[in-house]
């Protein structure tokens, strides 16, 4: 017999193979997915400051699902030399904010706290590799990153080395005039 | 090569243990009659070396794994606890650490070996990619040992080398989140990094004997690079490589003892001393030493994924090696114009590893740049063609005609003391 017919054999082989080889993904998926962070690191946290203390000029860092949150309370200067960037001079012109659509702009508006201009909320992990930036530090007297150089202005965003964007600005809120819950 | 052996078992139970399970006969012709060439010099031994560093690696490894904790708050005190209260726990511990740079000042002796004697050409091609494959095991594997102590470097070594995977465009968030088990460095992070670290050791021993294997087929490279071609070129693996491999351990055991007894932290980071605290980094981070040429690499690139990509890409690069050089002629003995690129290309990589340790700014980044265009030419430009324009100096018509001149040899070297299987006690 030469004839070039699948017969019913080559389809019974072709049938168990397919049939393993879902099966061993089957299999695989639960080692793979165990893991992903699990209920508990997925439980979203969420954390309240009381900023009431705060002062202009001062920054106090939070920790929030294990990351640090830097919360400041911007001077006149510092919103001011923010406000006088031109888009056209930013690395990244996105906003990065999450309480806010993906696309908007990178304005120091979009990027600070609704109607309270002077307080910035911000991931505190450098967008290059993860490290925590420095703060009132860099040539723009925002945030320095010592691992590898990358520099950010008063309003978080990348302005040179190697980061790809801004800092992340994560949901937040004020429940009161001067309690955040970010989260 | 393994085909010389005329061993046949003695005795009655080495008769019945052979004909079952034959690793008598296996074991006699790969590490005892196994023909050796004769010129071999001591860049040869670190391939003993090597073996010898697994398994003080492993063995130390597993006695420190009695005593440590795998848990952020139990894993900076455990491993202290370790330093100052379990019997012989210092000696054990920095037996560990510093066993991880001495395997790796030997596997780069190895590995630029192997690169100036041409060891990866044909037929060696699998032979050095069992290597590289080793030589990546080996760096996963000691970057997850240095998260175990969790101190500062612990903690931000981590973090740095785990996001080098968000670069990934569109997915890489997620893989990064799948290696922490969570949203930052944390416990299930530690946890399986300690699960990982004690299996990768047996895996590369895994690779090992395939890379033994690999390298039995054709039999040892030589420093003049010419195969083997009679009885002559070669001595038998045992007492003569034996011996010297021996001898060479015995040095390289006091290079390490200088390490271990009178400079233990000298290659380690003071910070890692320091609790590991996710809310602040290091002012200046930087990996254990034999990543450095690799980071330096990645931060001369002004971007992510490009710096990525490059760091990467100067491992790949090895995996095509055996068919980006050109040369029929293996050894950069006889190879005038290759020697100097060689010896220029071994400077850079110690300088980009030196660079790799400095601050990521000004001239820093600029000679990394200038530095990481030579480590690629090297591979990429300058091996492939240097096969087509060099003028190589003459070969010796055999390994023996190197080692014994041209004439009046066979006096100074019975034949029968060469290939001598018989003569063994």
């Amino acid at each position: 017999m030469d004839s070039s017919e699948p017969t019913r054999r080559d389809f019974m082989y072709l049938a168990t193979g397919a049939f393993g080889a879902v099966g061993v993904a089957a299999v695989a998926w639960p080692f793979i997915d165990q893991m992903n962070p699990d209920a508990a690191a997925l439980a979203l946290a969420t954390t309240e400051v009381d900023v009431s203390a705060m002062a202009p000029g001062q920054s106090i860092t939070v920790s929030w699902r294990g990351k640090p949150v830097f919360i400041r309370y911007r001077t006149e200067d510092e919103i001011n030399s923010a406000k006088d960037v031109p888009l056209s001079d930013l690395k990244d012109p996105i906003a990065r904010n999450e309480n806010l659509q993906a696309d908007a702009p990178a304005t120091d508006q979009n990027r600070a706290a609704p109607e309270k201009e002077p307080w910035l909320i911000m991931v505190g992990i450098c967008t290059h590799l993860g490290c925590v930036p420095i703060g009132e530090a860099g040539a723009f007297n925002g945030w320095f990153c010592p691992c590898h150089g990358s520099v950010y202005d008063t309003a978080g965003r990348i302005r040179s080395g190697p980061a790809p964007e801004n800092l992340l600005i994560p949901t937040y809120e004020f429940t009161a005039d001067t309690v955040i819950r970010i989260g | 090569m393994s085909g010389h052996s005329t061993y046949q078992p003695q005795g009655k139970f080495a008769k019945w243990l052979d004909s079952r399970l034959p690793i008598l006969t296996l074991m006699n012709a790969q590490a005892i009659d196994f023909p050796t060439p004769r010129n071999l010099n001591y860049f040869w031994t670190f391939g003993a070396i090597l073996m010898m560093m697994l398994v003080v690696q492993i063995v130390t490894g597993i006695v420190l794994a009695m005593h440590y904790t795998a848990n952020v708050d139990l894993a900076f005190e455990s491993v202290e606890k370790i330093m100052r209260d379990v019997n012989f726990g210092w000696l054990l511990r920095y037996m560990h650490a510093n066993g991880a740079s001495m395997f790796f000042i030997a596997v780069y002796i190895h590995i630029f070996r192997g690169l100036y004697y041409g060891s990866y050409k044909a037929p060696r091609e699998i032979l050095w990619i069992l290597g590289v494959v080793i030589f990546l095991l080996m760096m996963a594997t000691g970057f997850m040992g240095y998260v175990l102590p969790w101190g500062q470097m612990s903690f931000w070594g981590a973090t740095v080398i785990t996001n080098l995977f968000s670069a990934i465009p569109l997915i890489g968030e997620s893989i990064v989140q799948w290696l922490w088990g969570g949203f930052s460095v944390a416990n299930p992070t530690l946890n399986r990094f300690f699960a990982l670290h004690y299996l990768l050791p047996f895996m590369i021993l895994g690779v090992v004997i395939l890379h033994i294997w690999a390298l039995h087929v054709p039999g040892n490279n030589n420093p003049t690079g010419v195969s083997v071609k009679s009885n002559q070129d070669t001595v038998p693996f045992h007492p003569y490589i034996t011996i010297k491999d021996t001898f060479a351990m015995v040095l390289f055991c006091l290079f390490f003892g200088w390490f271990l007894f009178y400079i233990p932290n000298y290659l380690g980071h003071p910070d890692n001393y320091i609790p590991a605290d996710p809310l602040v980094t290091p002012a200046h981070i930087v990996p254990e030493w034999y990543f450095l040429p690799f980071y330096a690499i990645l931060r001369a690139v002004p971007s992510k994924l490009g710096g990525v990509i490059a760091m990467f890409g100067a491992i790949a690069v090895l995996f095509i090696l055996p068919w980006l050089d050109t040369s029929k002629v293996r050894s950069g003995a006889f190879r005038p114009m290759f020697r100097p690129f060689f010896w220029v290309f071994v400077l850079v990589c110690i300088i980009l590893g030196w660079l790799g340790s400095q601050p990521a700014e000004g001239v820093y980044v600029i000679l990394a740049r200038i530095g990481m265009v030579y480590y690629f030419a090297f591979f990429l430009i300058i091996l492939p063609v240097l096969g087509l324009i060099e003028r190589t100096t003459p070969l010796p018509a055999s390994i023996a005609e190197s080692v014994l001149g041209k004439s009046g040899g066979g006096s100074a070297q019975p034949a029968g003391s060469t290939a001598a299987p018989a003569d063994k006690g």
